[in-house]
């Protein structure tokens, strides 16, 4: 059986491959749900546990579980417990931000960047075809967000600034509280999307300005199908989903108990484990790139190095072959790791993100991301280094033919 | 102008990457020469069927705009 903590313990189950998986370094798109999590969760999947909004004592149970969620999560991020609205997903969450706040804004502009996750960009998209005007902020060589350009885009007609507090394509950490200080004073709400800068950094709402944060249970090591967005006590929303009046109107539908209980204490494990196992997880990430920068010639490092990254991210652009490829020869290898984006990886184009940092197409197509997480060991890390350069090696060689 | 379309797909009301992914399947029924006609009211369309034509080779044809509607006229070239 699984144990519960810290690097010496067992990834639960065995996730992402059909044969034993050697290494999993692939926690951005899919992390396993921290054991201690699903014990609290199961009984109120079992029947112990009833409606939040039933009068029963089992629904008043359920209700103070509810809130009990709501305070661990609101801690987390150095909030108000009544800004918390349970969804169903950071993409949800992101949605109800970009589109719930427009719908109550009165100004028609919106300033965003280039390196957004889609679940900002398309309903930033969305907005456009009904009028709005959204300004696309370039990011650098390295992924930023420049917090100067953030300002010298605004207008008096801007209602909103979005911008993600880390990259999880290129690992590159945005100046969130640079971005929040240059908006302060100047009547524009402040979106953060917060999925996998939460639980790694020391991010605080009040300290950085933010009026709305998104955020994923599972990136938490919580289970997948619930997400949250803090709001600010007086900012001005409309709900997307419409019904019974739920999570103050905000988000109609029966909340999905045993997932937001089982994210709020995701929520406090991150919080009260983060110091150590940022620490842990950086040094991995090192010992990675190390490896794999002396081992494949040529191989590129995309997005922001040390303090500036994720400490869970590492990504590489490896010139001269296709990042599918490589992915496929890591699988048969016992390695999961992704390409980075699961746009590119439908269409087989270069991203978004990559082609807001100016990565050439040749490197674009040769990206890698290995996110490592609370149960990746060195020999996880080890494993990747022994095997991609052999594979990069032999795949170079077949398409020089 | 005044290309015969061979097949045509819509993907309006679609966001990237739905587009690009509909156009690519969708191509993949051609045969080369043939034409296609993708109408998508993506703002980021435009610029990432320009991407995609350029780096698959396919040959575009025509690009409007009526309003919000985009309309790509795209001939498969292999």
């Amino acid at each position: 059986m699984a144990r519960s903590t810290g690097s010496s313990s067992e990834r639960p189950g065995n996730p992402g491959a059909v044969g034993p998986t050697r290494a999993y370094l692939d926690y951005a798109s899919f992390a396993p749900v921290d054991p201690r999590v699903l014990a609290v969760m199961r009984p109120f999947l079992e029947g112990g546990a009833g409606n939040p909004s039933a009068t029963h004592s089992l629904g008043l149970e359920a209700r103070a579980s509810l809130d009990g969620a709501r305070a661990k999560i609101a801690r987390l991020l150095g909030g108000t417990p009544g800004g918390v609205i349970f969804t169903a997903s950071a993409t949800e969450a992101n949605n109800l931000a970009v589109k719930g706040f427009a719908a109550r804004a009165s100004g028609r502009h919106i300033v965003t960047s280039a390196a957004e996750h889609v679940s900002v960009l398309n309903p930033c998209r969305d907005l456009e075809k009904r009028g709005w005007r959204v300004t696309y902020v370039g990011v650098d060589a390295e992924g930023l967000v420049d917090p100067d350009a953030v300002g010298r885009a605004l207008t008096a007609d801007t209602a909103l600034v979005s911008v993600h507090a880390a990259n999880l394509e290129i690992g590159t950490i945005q100046p969130i509280l640079e971005i929040g200080r240059a908006l302060r004073q100047r009547h524009v709400a402040f979106h953060v999307d917060g999925v996998g800068a939460i639980g790694r950094l020391p991010l605080t709402v009040d300290e950085c300005g933010i009026d709305l944060l998104s955020l994923s249970s599972n990136d938490l090591y919580g289970p997948p199908g619930a997400g949250a967005l803090w709001v600010r006590p007086e900012t001005k929303l409309a709900p997307l989903i419409l019904g019974g009046g739920q999570e103050s109107g905000f988000r109609a539908g029966t909340e999905n108990l045993p997932a937001v209980v089982g994210m709020g204490v995701a929520a406090e494990l991150a919080r009260v484990e983060r110091g150590a196992e940022v620490a842990r997880l950086a040094a991995l990430r090192d010992r990675l790139f190390e490896g794999l920068l002396t081992g494949v010639p040529e191989a590129l490092v995309t997005g922001a190095r040390g303090a500036r990254r994720l400490p869970h991210h590492t990504s590489v652009a490896i010139p001269g072959v296709k990042a599918e490829a490589i992915l496929m020869e890591l699988d048969l290898r016992g390695i999961a790791a992704s390409s980075g984006s699961a746009c590119s990886a439908l269409t087989g184009e270069p991203s978004h993100v990559l082609r807001a940092i100016g990565c050439d197409t040749m490197a674009a197509e040769g990206s890698l991301c290995f996110t490592a997480g609370r149960w990746t060991t060195a020999a996880e890390v080890d494993a990747v280094v022994d095997v991609l350069p052999a594979v990069v090696t032999r795949l170079r060689r077949l398409a020089s033919g | 102008m005044g290309e015969t379309i061979d097949v045509k797909i819509d993907c309006l009301g679609l966001f990237c990457p739905m587009p690009i992914l509909k156009t690519r399947e969708a191509m993949k029924t051609l045969r080369s020469g043939q034409v296609l006609e993708m109408t998508s009211d993506d703002p980021a369309s435009e610029a990432d069927v320009r991407s995609w034509s350029a780096k698959t080779g396919n040959e575009l044809l025509e690009v409007d705009r009526d309003g919000a509607v985009y309309r790509f006229v795209i001939r498969k070239t292999r």
